[in-house]
């Protein structure tokens, strides 16, 4: 199962330029709100037309600005999984599914596999969140649908029901061996749910990677803030192994050099404490120090500089053994995040 | 007392009702669906609600009148629509079906966007969603703007005045029969025509309101 995506199309803000490929995977667009996510699963659904470009899944072109080709989107066989799911009011479980089933006998399966049996004479107002969600799969997956595309799926729910909510679908992306498109705005939920990972930013994708390649490695500064990175500095190169970080005012020396490094990043999370100087190691003053639920965020500044504070993330027992107003921090070399845009 | 203007009143009011109904709802489906020029589709629909139904009558006057074009292809069946019972219902139907168009675009749009989009996208025809899933998620709304549109019907009288007359028997309605009453000074007469005006329009409403609290 194969899903190529090529098209422009001019927004209010900005323009929409999206191109990727996948096959026989699960795709996370990840961005934050308004950059364009849900305006590509809508174009690939055909709610919306691109301005211009090509989408063809499995061979088939579903729009081509240059062949005048524009599928409707009855055409498409795109299963699209709205947010609040969009069941039919008027309709029963049962009858959500067999009304667009294209085999009868299926309705039966997916009931079963979808666990509604005893709900089949629900109407869609008396289900929860997670029984609505099991119909809208049930329901695409006896329609025609040869891609999947999940808009947001988790984002109007509370966190515990959230979870229940992932752990189902990753169970049914388990059992699902076809091409799905995720758009989130949640780093985890993208990286548990997918194997691939693109960025979206203004309407451009930033960087599409492996998932594991994209949060060890992103690439771009918006990348690496929406991969999670806290603490990000412009950067400029100084020779072949060192650079000087600008807005924490101290100077790293890197693995590989590059030939243009504009920002540094680093996690919160990868800091070391440190008994004294060395290679990558400062001396740094405390400035605030904020409890989180399992760990202490302590904001730090390098000794003597007016540099930007710098995030340190760290388990609450081995700060109550610390809990000093000067520190050495150590930031190992290979943990550096080096952006060049 | 003369019956003629209830039952003339009940028959325009009921036809006029069936042809609002769909042309209503056709028009709304229509104009929610336009890409562009909605907002004038709108106001050329709307505007029989806003304007003098004087106006409305006068206009259809000049366009079914014997020097319009549709009169005189009309006279060649040696037929007028002026000052006849189909006329009456024509007043109604143009004067009432605002009320049915707007209420049911309002239906219409406040669907949820995305219970159409997923329709379409899990390969349900256009013909199916219109009357599986759009019709009766809007139900509601389609009956306010069918009680709306009948009871307005029921007491039309300035369209109809202008373009159908006020003639005993024929195009005489209960409202045009006050008016008449009034002119001859029977007071009495025209208090019972407004009475059963005012009874007939309470009750649709009230048996309707009911039924829709019922069946919610």
């Amino acid at each position: 199962m194969e899903l190529s995506v090529n098209i422009k199309k001019a927004l209010r803000d900005f323009i929409l330029n999206v191109n990727f490929t996948i096959k026989n995977e699960v795709l996370a667009l990840l961005g934050a709100s308004g950059c364009g996510k849900s305006m590509t699963l809508k174009c690939i659904a055909g709610i919306q037309m691109p301005d211009e470009g090509v989408i063809i899944l499995n061979g088939r072109t579903l729009f081509d600005s240059d062949k005048k080709i524009n599928l409707r989107p009855q055409e498409r066989r795109v299963g699209y999984l709205f947010q609040n799911y969009a069941l039919f009011p008027n309709m029963t479980v049962a009858e959500n599914i067999s009304f667009v089933a294209v085999n009868q006998n299926s309705v039966e399966d997916n009931i079963k596999k979808f666990q509604l049996n005893g709900l089949e004479n629900s109407y869609p107002a008396q289900l929860s969140g997670g029984q609505q969600q099991r119909v809208a799969f049930a329901r695409i997956l006896s329609s025609n649908a040869e891609i999947l595309l999940l808009d947001e799926p988790f984002s109007a729910l509370d966190s515990y029901l959230k979870w229940q909510l992932e752990l189902e679908m990753s169970k049914i992306f388990q059992n699902y061996d076809n091409s799905a498109v995720l758009v989130s705005h949640d780093r985890g939920e993208a990286f548990r749910l997918s194997n691939k990972v693109a960025v979206m930013s203004h309407g451009q994708i930033e960087a599409i990677d492996a998932k594991h390649e994209l949060f060890k490695n992103p690439k771009t500064l918006s990348a690496t803030l929406l991969t999670g990175c806290k603490n990000v500095s412009s950067a400029r190169i100084i020779d072949d192994e060192n650079i000087f970080a600008d807005d924490w005012q101290l100077s790293f020396h890197i693995v590989h050099c590059q030939p243009f490094i504009k920002y540094v990043g680093f996690r919160a999370k990868f800091i070391e404490y440190s008994q004294s100087a060395g290679e990558n190691t400062f001396l740094f003053e405390v400035v605030q120090i904020i409890e989180d639920t399992f760990s202490y965020l302590i904001m730090v500044r390098a000794k003597g500089s007016n540099g930007k504070l710098i995030r340190w993330e760290v388990d609450k027992k081995i700060w109550r053994n610390i809990q000093a107003d000067e520190i050495y921090l150590h930031f190992p070399s290979k943990k550096l995040i080096l952006c060049n845009k | 007392m003369e019956i003629s203007p209830l039952i003339i009143t009940l028959k325009t009011a009921v036809v006029s009702t069936v042809i609002t109904f769909f042309i209503g709802i056709g028009l709304a489906y229509i104009v929610v669906n336009m890409k562009r020029g909605q907002g004038l589709a709108d106001a050329v629909i709307t505007l029989p609600m806003v304007l003098p139904p004087t106006v409305v009558g006068f206009f259809l006057l000049l366009m079914f009148g014997k020097r319009s074009l549709i009169g005189q292809f009309l006279l060649q069946f040696d037929f007028s629509l002026v000052f006849t019972w189909q006329a009456t219902v024509i007043s109604a139907v143009i004067v009432s079906m605002p009320l049915m168009y707007r209420t049911t675009r309002g239906a219409f749009e406040q669907l949820d966007k995305n219970i159409i989009y997923a329709a379409q996208t899990l390969g349900v025809s256009d013909w199916k969603i219109f009357w599986r899933i759009l019709i009766p998620n809007t139900r509601y709304g389609i009956l306010a703007g069918l009680v709306l549109s009948f009871t307005r019907a029921l007491g039309e009288f300035g369209a109809t005045i202008m373009f159908a007359g006020n003639i005993p028997g024929v195009t005489q309605t209960m409202s045009t029969a006050i008016y008449a009453a009034v002119q001859a000074n029977d007071y009495d007469l025209a208090f019972q025509w407004a009475m059963a005006l005012v009874l007939f329009s309470l009750t649709f409403v009230l048996i309707m309101n009911k039924w829709i609290d019922m069946k919610k």
